[in-house]
């Protein structure tokens, strides 16, 4: 392979200093403009990522909603102290169990705190379980994915790895891994972290796999451009759209995963709120005050639903051939 | 194809091993001595000493893990801490009603969800095809404690909501997890559908004449059909998932409530059967289907086998 790719370089270098003798700089340039000018009149340049993002909300009504009221939401959750005079984790025993009113939009819980606040607030968790895990998790992937992907000898092992990790129940992993560690919410991190790598690797090594066959990365190589180089600069810029989706699609999963850690009492601890705790915490009172139970539901069903549906429309603008 | 099959099964070696291992090691990090966690503070010396012994917790934790290797292939997992049972009869005992569980719900998956898929692209973009994604899509987006409860809450009175005593308690634990399971086979389905509606042979089937209907269910749904397959076995790990919430919401005693019966009693041998079972019966699943996808999916053998 070595002797290959220094006949490559060697090839290349000498075209160029032909070329090199035989005109001035300036007829050089001439000639490149002059190429580069026909080209783009009869080849049909693919859309880039902001063209095709910027159709889909054109022409996918329901993503671009999606997109808007995930914004919303996110603005709401961040400026949640603006947005609320109440304290989240203020007790008021005069006000406990109240149906949803004018004071009280959502209602209020067992110890009289604002649903609505608590929402909110609450949100926050949410939203960082969201992106924190879903952000550390795809490093570890595109990592792992390309490695795997490109240097064939640790694909076997790193394969193997991924094997195992994904033959937990999702749920189940995390559950060791909150209780190995404690419920602490960057414990849920770290655990979410540790499931979620493998799906990514899978995804990633397979895109590298195939963009390594592709010329540029052969012409790459062949110039003796370094591997981590080329696995960096080439590859991954290529493997970019599906991981905009893949990222899209992983969050919600993570948000739904930390509901359910919290549910089973190993995620977000009292008094902190998340929204599956809350949820949770409505199980004795669903029958007499079923607000408790359905706002928080609700929270989490709408946005993980516009994460999806905002994830579903992505992939059928940018990577129509994708899988989940 | 013989070749395919063995390679798939000695990969799962490995894996089976690494499973084992990864669980051993984090539980075994964990603070605190199991005969304390067994048997409270006061303990006699020399009752402590015999444990150690027999328990091998003197050893460094690589004997141990033989050890526990050696005794699991024996289908030994060790003695519940709390319980004083061996953790193998109670996983005997759990496993039957996760099993029923996971099946009733998969069953009714597939019953719901594949008409759903297939109704909905032949009805492409319509509003049908809207309302039925929404639904699947929906089914996929909720937490399924929150479906479980407010299930839980309109059908009290008229059908058993918790526990586990005759089949009639099984119907809405059921419904919650084919739910989910619903609305990814229909979203796949559909998507699997309209892709096989847009390769040749099925515009040779229509311009020969072939009746609309028959195009569908004689032409498409056989191709279509095979990632669905696939998925039913990714599904096996998803429904135990799910298991371990809807168990823990509506009073089943399976695996997935011993296993979280077992994080809060800190019963550690209990943790380590129960999740090593419940993984060796997913890796189970995979290889099946993988060896059926290849029986009924002639390319995967060609490709597989090289």
């Amino acid at each position: 392979m070595a002797t290959f790719e220094q006949a490559a370089s060697l090839a290349a270098r000498l075209a160029v200093d032909s070329v090199k003798e035989r005109f001035s700089p300036e007829e050089r340039l001439e000639a490149i403009r002059k190429v580069e000018e026909e080209e783009l009149d009869y080849m049909p340049q693919p859309d880039t990522l902001k063209v095709k993002l910027l159709n889909m909300c054109r022409e996918n009504k329901v993503a671009a909603a999606s997109a808007v009221i995930l914004i919303i939401m996110a603005l709401a959750i961040i400026f949640a102290h603006k947005l609320t005079a109440y304290d989240p984790n203020a007790i008021n025993l005069m006000e406990r169990l109240l149906p949803p009113s004018r004071t009280h939009w959502c209602g209020t819980d067992e110890l009289g705190r604002d649903i609505f606040t608590r929402i909110l607030y609450g949100g926050r968790v949410s939203l960082l379980v969201g992106v924190i895990p879903t952000s550390i998790s795809m490093f570890i992937g595109i990592i792992m994915g390309m490695i795997s992907g490109y240097i064939r000898r640790l694909d076997g092992v790193i394969m193997r790895l991924a094997d195992i990790v994904l033959a937990f129940p999702s749920i189940v992993l995390a559950m060791v891994v909150m209780y190995t560690l404690g419920a602490t919410t960057s414990n849920i991190f770290i655990a979410l972290s540790m499931v979620g790598w493998a799906g990514t690797a899978r995804i990633v090594r397979s895109q590298t796999l195939s963009l390594r066959e592709k010329e540029f990365v052969e012409a790459a190589r062949g110039m003796g451009v370094k591997k981590w180089t080329i696995m960096f600069r080439h590859i991954l810029p290529n493997c970019l759209p599906s991981l905009i989706v893949l990222f899209t699609l992983n969050i919600p999963d993570a948000i739904l995963s930390e509901a359910n850690l919290s549910f089973l009492g190993v995620g977000t601890q009292p008094p902190d709120s998340s929204w599956g705790l809350m949820v949770s915490q409505a199980k004795l009172f669903a029958e007499s005050s079923p607000w408790m139970l359905i706002f928080p539901s609700l929270a989490i069903l709408i946005m993980v639903l516009a994460l999806n549906f905002l994830g579903d429309g992505l992939r059928d603008a940018v990577d129509p051939h994708m899988k989940k | 194809m013989l070749k395919y099959i063995t390679k798939r099964i000695l990969i799962t070696i490995p894996v089976l091993i690494g499973v084992v291992f990864l669980i051993f090691v984090m539980l075994s990090v964990i603070p605190g001595d199991p005969l304390t966690v067994m048997m409270g503070e006061k303990v006699k010396v020399d009752v402590i000493e015999r444990l150690s012994g027999t328990m091998h917790l003197n050893d460094p934790w690589y004997v141990r893990f033989a050890w526990y290797l050696w005794d699991a292939l024996h289908g030994d997992f060790g003695t519940s801490y709390k319980l004083s049972r061996s953790v193998s009869s109670l996983i005997a005992n759990a496993f039957p009603k996760t099993l029923l569980l996971a099946v009733s719900a998969a069953v009714l998956s597939w019953l719901i969800g594949i008409p759903v898929g297939i109704f909905s692209a032949v009805k492409k973009n319509s509003l049908v095809d809207h309302l039925f994604m929404g639904f699947a899509l929906c089914g996929v987006s909720i937490p399924a404690f929150s479906v479980g409860m407010l299930l839980q809450n309109l059908f009290n009175g008229t059908l058993p909501v918790s526990g586990f005593a005759s089949p009639r308690h099984l119907i809405l634990p059921a419904a919650v997890l084919g739910w989910n399971a619903a609305g990814t086979i229909a979203r796949l389905t559909r998507s699997s559908l309209l892709e096989v509606l847009e390769d040749d042979y099925i515009r040779t089937a229509r311009a020969k004449g072939v009746a609309p209907v028959w195009v569908i269910a004689g032409h498409a749904l056989k191709n279509s059909l095979l990632p669905v397959i696939t998925m039913m076995a990714i599904q096996i790990s998803s429904l135990l998932s799910g298991a371990v919430i809807t168990e823990t919401l509506f009073s089943i005693p399976g695996i997935g409530r011993l296993t979280v019966d077992a994080i809060n009693n800190r019963d550690m041998p209990l943790l380590q059967g129960t999740v090593i079972f419940t993984t060796v019966v997913i890796i189970a699943g995979n290889l099946v289907a993988d060896i059926l996808y290849c029986v009924v999916d002639p390319r995967i053998r060609v490709e597989g086998g090289k």
